[in-house]
């Protein structure tokens, strides 16, 4: 008699490849195979994970019409399953696929919608955290302040696309309207956080991406501004730094030397 | 000293015998703006298994006016490998954090090598998937440090290699592991219709004593290549009127039981769902008073 082991393992080896059949032994209620019944698990499967797929990214799937969201993400649920029961973390190489996939090749902005839509939602269910406040930042004395290193919010997340993506994201999400859109225009550089309740995307200004890059690395405020300075001549460091505050992008400050957190000096 | 926490977890309250609902996202404002009068809400354990942000947020909330159970969808306790560690050790701060009054899983089976299916998929009912699942079941027990609910499954399909009944299976999990029981009376339908059994049977000759919480709801109707009705447990509809008349049968038996309405997909509006637990302990209670009276007069 089949082991139990051989048995899932030929039930999930069929579960996602069609081209296998079913497995023998496995009956209707007149002990005879039944298909159909096998069919219902494996569109459960394929099913269930597609409506996973389309709630992760329902800009994608505006975008592309739902009978082409299903089709796209059916392969890659017989491709790359989910790895954990964690469903809010399935869609992770999405991005990646749709790069890859031909069909959706005229639509070249389509992986950066599907990366943005994939930092939002890693944001929204990211640790909490108070952000820094502007006034914590505005108590350090000055002779600090080029030496100050930032911890970034455990929500920001950088998405940087050669096309308008963040125009197209708004256009087809909640009451987005969608319109004529140049893709040669320019790209976006787009900042994700999640300071409290709220999601929040902004466009970052020229630089700013290369900045906050720099400051994730753990660069002080002197050095990030130079690489900011130097990827685009036009970085302005006192609005960058106001805009990101505000946006709640950093935890706290600190001098490398001192242990103490420069947000509770006082 | 002993550390203290930011966050006091609340008090474990004990689920009451009445109708309760699966909480949606969808009716998290209507329900922290009404404070409906409802049994209890109960969520699925992976779907607040994030770090942060609003879902918590709201389960939080909701979690300080009504009491809670947990059901997890993800343990895979009918798999022939180990259970996954690190899942266990989620499901476990996840107890921890919000400390439900209930928590239950299912008689299945979801990952596999890696991959995890989203679905619960079916054991073969022999002697070495039993000594698997209950071993499993010791484990969960054992890490959580309480008492788990299994979880009567949905099937579409019967294993040619089965050598127990389907009852006779739950009942010796049931004995070697001291776990507890969730009869989900809307697989009872769909599993007897599709392995034609007879489901009042089946009600009758489940270890009943050790059912702790009930489960209703929708399934749609199919068939298979012969021409036979092949039920899908979908949780996208209203509960059936032959599962509202098997319920009956099973309150008549069991007494006022957790009883929770399950809507998964097709979300309805806060309403409907409410008029569903509402037929719940409707029924509920006209079936305790009659059996009040019986013991008085009869």
């Amino acid at each position: 008699m089949q082991g139990l082991a051989d048995r899932l393992q030929g039930f999930a080896a069929a579960l996602l490849d069609p081209s296998l059949g079913v497995p023998p032994g496995l009956v209707g209620p007149d002990g005879e195979p039944s298909p159909k019944r096998f069919a219902v698990y494996r569109n459960n499967v394929v099913v269930g994970l597609t409506e996973v797929l389309k709630a992760n990214f329902p800009a994608v799937c505006r975008i592309v019409g739902e009978e082409f969201f299903d089709a796209m993400a059916r392969i890659l649920v017989a491709s790359e399953p989910p790895t954990s029961p964690i469903l809010l973390e399935y869609g992770a190489g999405f991005a990646d696929f749709i790069a890859g996939f031909e069909p959706a090749a005229s639509l070249p902005y389509l992986p950066d919608i599907a990366r943005i839509e994939r930092a939002w939602m890693e944001a929204y269910h990211a640790r909490d955290t108070p952000p820094l406040e502007a006034a914590a930042l505005a108590a350090i004395p000055d002779r600090h302040v080029p030496s100050l290193k930032f911890s970034v919010h455990p929500s920001l997340r950088l998405v940087r696309s050669p096309f308008p993506a963040l125009t197209i994201w708004r256009m087809n999400v909640g009451d987005g309207v969608p319109g004529p859109v140049d893709l040669a225009a320019g790209g976006d550089d787009i900042l994700v956080v999640r300071p409290a309740a709220e999601v929040e995307l902004r466009a970052m200004p020229p630089g700013g991406y290369e900045f906050v890059m720099a400051l994730e690395q753990g660069q002080s405020l002197t050095e990030a501004m130079k690489t900011a300075l130097t990827a685009d001549p036009r970085f302005d460091l006192s609005g960058n730094i106001r805009d990101l505050v505000a946006a709640g992008t950093f935890v706290d400050c600190h001098l490398d030397q001192e242990p103490e957190r420069m947000t509770r000096m006082k | 000293m002993a550390p203290q926490n930011d966050e006091q977890s609340p008090r474990r309250i004990a689920i009451p015998p009445r109708a309760g609902v699966g909480l949606k996202p969808e009716h998290y404002r209507t329900i922290l703006d009404t404070n409906p009068d409802i049994g209890f809400f109960e969520v699925h354990a992976e779907n607040y298994m994030g770090a942060g942000g609003l879902p918590h947020r709201y389960l939080s909330r909701i979690r300080d006016n009504f009491p809670l159970s947990l059901h997890g969808v993800g343990l895979s306790i009918g798999a022939d490998r180990s259970l996954d560690r690190d899942h266990l050790k989620r499901l476990s701060e996840l107890i921890e954090r919000y400390q439900p009054g209930l928590f239950s899983e299912h008689l299945a089976w979801s990952t596999h090598d890696t991959a995890y299916f989203d679905d619960l998929l079916p054991v073969p009912y022999t002697a070495e998937t039993l000594s698997r699942v209950v071993s499993h079941i010791d484990e969960v027990q054992e890490t959580l440090g309480r008492q788990m609910l299994l979880e009567n499954p949905s099937t579409y399909l019967a294993f040619a290699e089965s050598t127990y009944s389907e009852i006779d299976f739950i009942a010796e999990i049931v004995r070697r592991t001291g776990c507890g029981l969730l009869l989900d009376v809307n697989n009872v339908h769909v599993a007897a219709t599709n392995q034609q059994w007879d489901p009042i049977r089946y009600i009758d000759e489940y270890p009943l004593p050790h059912v702790q919480e009930i489960h209703l709801a929708g399934y749609t109707r199919e068939a298979d290549e012969k021409g036979r009705t092949l039920l899908i447990d979908t949780h996208d509809r209203p509960v059936d009127e032959i599962v509202w008349g098997l319920y009956g049968h099973t309150i008549t038996r069991l007494g006022p039981q957790p009883t929770l309405i399950e809507w998964d997909a097709k979300i309805p509006t806060w309403t409907e769902l409410k008029a569903e637990a509402e037929r719940a302990e409707a029924i509920m209670f006209a079936i305790g008073r009659k059996e009040q009276s019986r013991a008085r007069f009869g």
